[in-house]
Parts: C-alpha cells; structure tokens; sequence
C-alpha cells in the first residue's frame, strides 16, 4: 500500500515536472515574441540606414550611429509636433482626472440624491456612440475642428474611469468624512483634503489610462487637424512615415532615401525605415518607462473597474 | 472582494432603479441641501449632454437626404431609403461580413488567448518569473496602434521579415510570402495582432478572478490525487465562469466593434475587399466623400445592433442560469 502511494506520488511529481516544464518554456516564448519586434527597432534605430537596407539586422546594429535618432530630434516638424503631444497629455491628464475624480466623488456619496441618475446618464454613453459623423458635425458648430481643445474636451472624462475612481472611494472608511463633516468642512473640502488625497493610488492609475491615452492618440489629430502643422502630434507624424513606406507595402526596406542629408556621406542619409525605427522608439519608451512602477495600481484597479463596469 | 461569483452578484445588485418621481419640492429643497454636490456634477453632467447626447440628434440625418449647405431643417427627409440603399449595396455587405467576421475572431481568439494565458501564469511556481512574465506581456498594451501596425508590418515583410525568415529556415515556405498582400490571410493576420497587443492585457481580470477562488478546493483535489490537469479543467475553469460570462456579454455589446486603427493602418488596396470595415466604410462615404446621410446610416445601424445583441446576450446568460449585467 505504501509502495503504491510512493510510486503514485513519484508519477504525480513527474507529470508536474513535465507540465513545468512546458509552461516555462512557453513563457520565455511568449516573452521572445513579446520583446523581438521591439527590440529589432532598437537595433534598426541604432543602425546606419544605407547598411539596414541590406537586410539582416536583427538585435544588435551593425554598423552603429546615432544619426537616426539625430535626424528625427533636429527634423522642426517632429519636434513640434513632440511639444503638442506633450501639451496634449499633460493638459488632457490633469483635467481628465480631475474631472473624472470628481463626477466619482459625487456619486461615491450615499447622500446625493442625484447619484443614480448621474450615474445612468454616464455609463449608458459607454454603449450609445452618436457615430461619427454626428460627432464631427457637432465638433465643427462647436468651432473645436483646427484647435488644440479638440484633442482635450470631447475625451475629457471616461465612464470607465469614474467608475473605478468612485469604487475605490466608496471603499475608504466613511467615519473620515462624517468627521470632517462634524467640524463644518463642505463637500469641496472633502473632496479636495480627504477623497483625493487618499485615492491617490487610483489616481496614479486613471492619470496612466488618460495619458497612454492622449500620447497614443492620432485618429483625431488625422480627422480634425491634419492640415495645420502646429497641431500635429509625434503619432500622427509616425503615422504618415508610415504609410508613405507602406506605399511599397511589404517591402520595409523602402529603399528610396526620402530625406538624404545635405552633408551626403555614407553614414548620413536616413531612409523612412530607419527614421521610423528611430520614431517608434521614441514614442514608445517614455511610456515603457513609467507603466511598470504602477503596474500594483492598475492591475487592482482594472480589477475594481473591469468587473463591475 | 470576496470571490469572483460575488463579484458577479454585486454587478446585478447594481442593476440602475429609477426611483418613482418625488416631486419638484423636493428636489429643489434636496439641491439647496447639497448645492455643493450639485455644483460639482452640474457641470459635467452638462459636458456630457453636449458632447455625448446632442450628437444623437444627428441621427435624424440617416433619414434625410442630407445637404449641409441646406442644415437640418431645409434637408430633405427620405425615410428609409438610405438604409435600403445600404442593403442593397454590394460594399456594404462585404464591408458587414468583414466586420462580424473579424470581430468574431478577435472574440473568441481574444477570450480563449486570455484565459489560458491567466491560466498557465496562474500555474507558474516561481513568483518572480511570474512577474517578469506578467510585466513583458503587458508592455504591447501600452503601444500605440500606429506603433503595433508598423511593426507587424515589419515582421511581415516580404524582404528582411523575421516570419518570412522563420517560415523559410524551417522549410515550411520556399518563397517569402507577401501576407499583407493577400486579402485571404488579413483576418487572420489582424486577430493575431490584437493577440500580441492586448493578450497579457486581457489576462489580468482573469488572473484576479483566478486568486479568488477557494485555495481548499485545490488542496482537497490534490489529497484525492487530481492532476495539474484535473484541477484545471474541473475546479479554476468553472471558478472562473461568471467573469467569463459577464465580460462576454459586455464583448457582445461590441460585437459590430471590430476595431477601426488596426485596419486603418493594416489596409492597403490589395486587401482591402477583406480589410475594410464598418467603421472605414463610414469614414470613406462621409468624410472623404462628403455623403453625410449614409454614413450616418450605416453609424446608427451599428450602435443599434449593438444594443440587440448586449440586450440578446444578457437574456441567454439570464435564462442559462448565469451570472448577468443588468
């Protein structure tokens, strides 16, 4: 009887092992297939473009410059078009969160009697979409087609994140507040010296939904603003090389030098392939960078929001 | 949050009530009361009727033959007949078999990739890996699609394309192949792009539902010598059921959502006839060629469904006995 345990235990631990096994090697899979296309474009970007052309380049530059990247931070419409991408994330974050952070609040307190319907008028708009046209025609009587403000008011608060912000709130201890409220503090004091510093966890999180959001963003700027050039955003601008080198799609290469350099040389001459390498990575990594210092935050708070939104 | 069938359960308590009405004293005495409360959503809630509800009053052009020189009033009303000229538009149908065929498949590539994923992390015993593992897979979420399109355009590329190198070192092609190039290989294509963006993305929620489930289950099951296998199938699938069911009913809601940037970018003439959808299809007729009625039309019809098939869906969940959204 022993025996057999043994033996049955010994089976069971080989078929773990194996099951491990398998698993572990599927995971460094998915982690290669994960980080290759990305990686390769760091090569690509570090790579003198007349040699990427020849093929071959795939994690560590050949023939190594900066000049890729050079080109891409001296070009005057790339790096005006970084300001606005700049302008538009900051100035979107903050008044996206705090507006989101604040319609939460409201309908995060039992009292209001407004709380059910604010709460329906918001979560009814996640699945009523006017459309686009509609939408456009609104965005031209409101004068917003050909200005930055475009790109903040109509995406200014998202149901989604009211709904995780209020969540987290509603689960602060109410004492706090009856407290604050017994020493006459009003509901704007509440908001502003209990709620939100609190929910700052949240709040980090929300502020990394809206700005991945508003730095990614190009559909509007291509709708909207693609004829003025001070509008532009780095997407849309990565966008365009883009479909000028998918013009020969397939064929990344790309061979045409579209913006040789004056200096001519071997070395100096960028082919759209190496500028978008260059160009993807720049808009990537500052992202890259930040997502996973809140990765606690927003795995709880996608959590908090995905389940009962 | 207790365990994932509670979860469910708070979402139907959530379930909207209109209270019966009040009375106008009352709310006037109830917003003296709280101005303070008012003050702070009024404006929002004003944001939102502006920017989310009055463009509905749009959709009065999907029955108008609609002029902007002329505006809403001097627009002549048609009836149905845009609708019916959609329908009996060849590109219309294509572009509807497009769009429900690649929103069916990112569904159910997207639910199947992200549970087994939650899964197999779930499974890893060395928890560092795991996070390594779990950050990695995240990474492509927080990618712009102009970004994702352009390298999968590169990694298919007919010259230099590592798949083309892959497919070629291991004998199964002999000639690269053009994949952006055939329109039969785009919904594939596109579904496997969605995979590789969000997979690890769409697998948190998963993985959250998972870690609330009963760890004595487990523990019992292995005394009665369940394999790793067993317990998978038998205790973590059905644990993780009701948030299966919920989030299914909510992707149903989007089922004519099949994503507009992915194609966007993707598309080129060669595959177009496979890569254009709904939402391309709107922007083609209304933007480009100024047809604001029947884009409006073929926008509506798309909300519309939508609201069928979330309303259609919740029912079934409702009659199977499962957890529901409203």
């Amino acid at each position: 009887m022993q025996l057999i345990n043994r033996l049955k235990g010994k089976r069971r631990s080989v078929d773990d092992l194996i099951f491990d096994t398998i698993n572990v090697i599927f995971m460094i899979l998915l982690v290669i297939v994960m980080l290759y296309p990305l990686l390769n474009t760091v090569a690509i970007s570090l790579n003198a473009s007349t040699d990427t052309v020849k093929g071959g380049i795939r994690l560590i530059p050949r023939v190594f410059t900066w000049y890729n990247y050079e080109h891409v931070f001296t070009e005057a419409t790339i790096m005006r078009s970084a300001v606005t991408s700049v302008l538009r994330t900051v100035i979107g974050t903050g008044l996206g969160v705090m507006a989101s952070a604040m319609v939460a609040y409201t309908i995060s307190r039992p009292h209001f009697f407004l709380k059910k319907f604010v709460t329906i008028a918001f979560v009814l708009t996640m699945y009523m979409n006017a459309g686009l046209i509609p939408t456009y025609l609104l965005h031209r009587d409101l004068n917003l087609i050909g200005s930055f403000w475009v790109y903040i008011l109509p995406t200014l608060i998202g149901v989604f994140n009211i709904i995780v912000i209020r969540s987290f709130i509603e689960g602060l201890p109410e004492t706090l507040f009856e407290s604050a409220r017994m020493d006459g503090a009003g509901e704007f004091t509440q908001f502003f010296k209990i709620a939100l510093p609190l929910s700052l966890p949240v709040i980090a999180t929300v502020s990394l939904f809206v700005a991945v959001g508003q730095w990614n963003q190009w559909f509007d700027v291509f709708i909207y603003n693609s004829s003025i050039p001070e509008l532009s955003t780095l997407q849309y601008e990565l966008m365009k090389v883009l479909s000028n080198s998918n013009a020969a799609f397939g064929s990344g290469a790309g061979a045409a030098s579209q913006f040789a350099n004056a200096q001519g040389g071997v070395v100096d001459v960028v082919t759209p392939q190496s500028v978008r390498a260059a160009m993807t990575v720049v808009v990537s990594v500052p992202i890259i960078m930040v997502y996973p210092f809140l990765q606690k935050y927003f795995v709880k708070g996608l959590t908090i929001g995905g389940v009962k939104g | 949050m207790a365990d994932a069938a509670n979860v469910a359960g708070t979402i139907v308590k959530n379930k909207p009530k209109i209270k019966a009405q009040k009375g106008l004293r009352y709310f006037v005495r109830k917003s003296i009361e709280q101005k303070e409360l008012l003050l702070m959503s009024m404006p929002f809630l004003i944001w939102l009727f502006i920017f989310k509800y009055l463009p509905l009053s749009g959709w009065l052009m999907a029955f108008q033959d609609y002029k902007p020189a002329r505006g809403f009033q001097e627009s002549e009303f048609v009836g149905f007949d845009q609708f019916k000229f959609l329908f009996q538009d060849d590109r219309f149908l294509q572009v509807m078999r497009n769009t429900l065929a690649m929103s069916m498949i990112n569904l159910v590539l997207g639910f199947v990739t992200a549970i087994t994923l939650a899964i197999l992390l779930n499974e890893l015993r060395n928890v560092g890996f795991k996070r390594i593992v779990q950050t990695i897979s995240y990474m492509p979420h927080f990618l712009s699609w102009v970004v994702v399109a352009g390298l999968v355009s590169s990694a298919l590329s007919v010259d230099d394309g590592i798949i083309n190198i892959l497919l070629m070192n291991l004998g199964i092609i002999d000639e690269p192949i053009m994949f952006l190039g055939v329109g039969q290989y785009f919904w594939g294509l596109l579904g496997a792009s969605e995979v590789w963006k969000s997979v690890g993305w769409n697998s948190i929620i998963y993985l959250a539902a998972i870690t609330m489930i009963d760890q004595e289950q487990y523990e019992a099951a292995e005394i009665d010598g369940a394999t790793r296998l067993q317990r998978i199938f038998y205790i973590t699938l059905p644990g993780i059921k009701p948030v299966v069911v919920i989030l299914m009913i909510m992707n149903i809601g989007y089922i004519l959502e099949s994503g507009f940037e992915a194609q966007y970018l993707l598309m080129n003439p060669m595959n177009m006839d496979y890569a254009e959808n709904l939402d391309i299809f709107v922007l083609r007729y209304g933007l480009r060629q100024a047809n604001f009625s029947l884009a409006t039309a073929a926008g509506m019809f798309k909300t519309v469904i939508s609201f069928i098939f979330l309303f259609a869906a919740n029912k079934v969940a409702h009659k199977l006995g499962e957890a529901r959204l409203f």
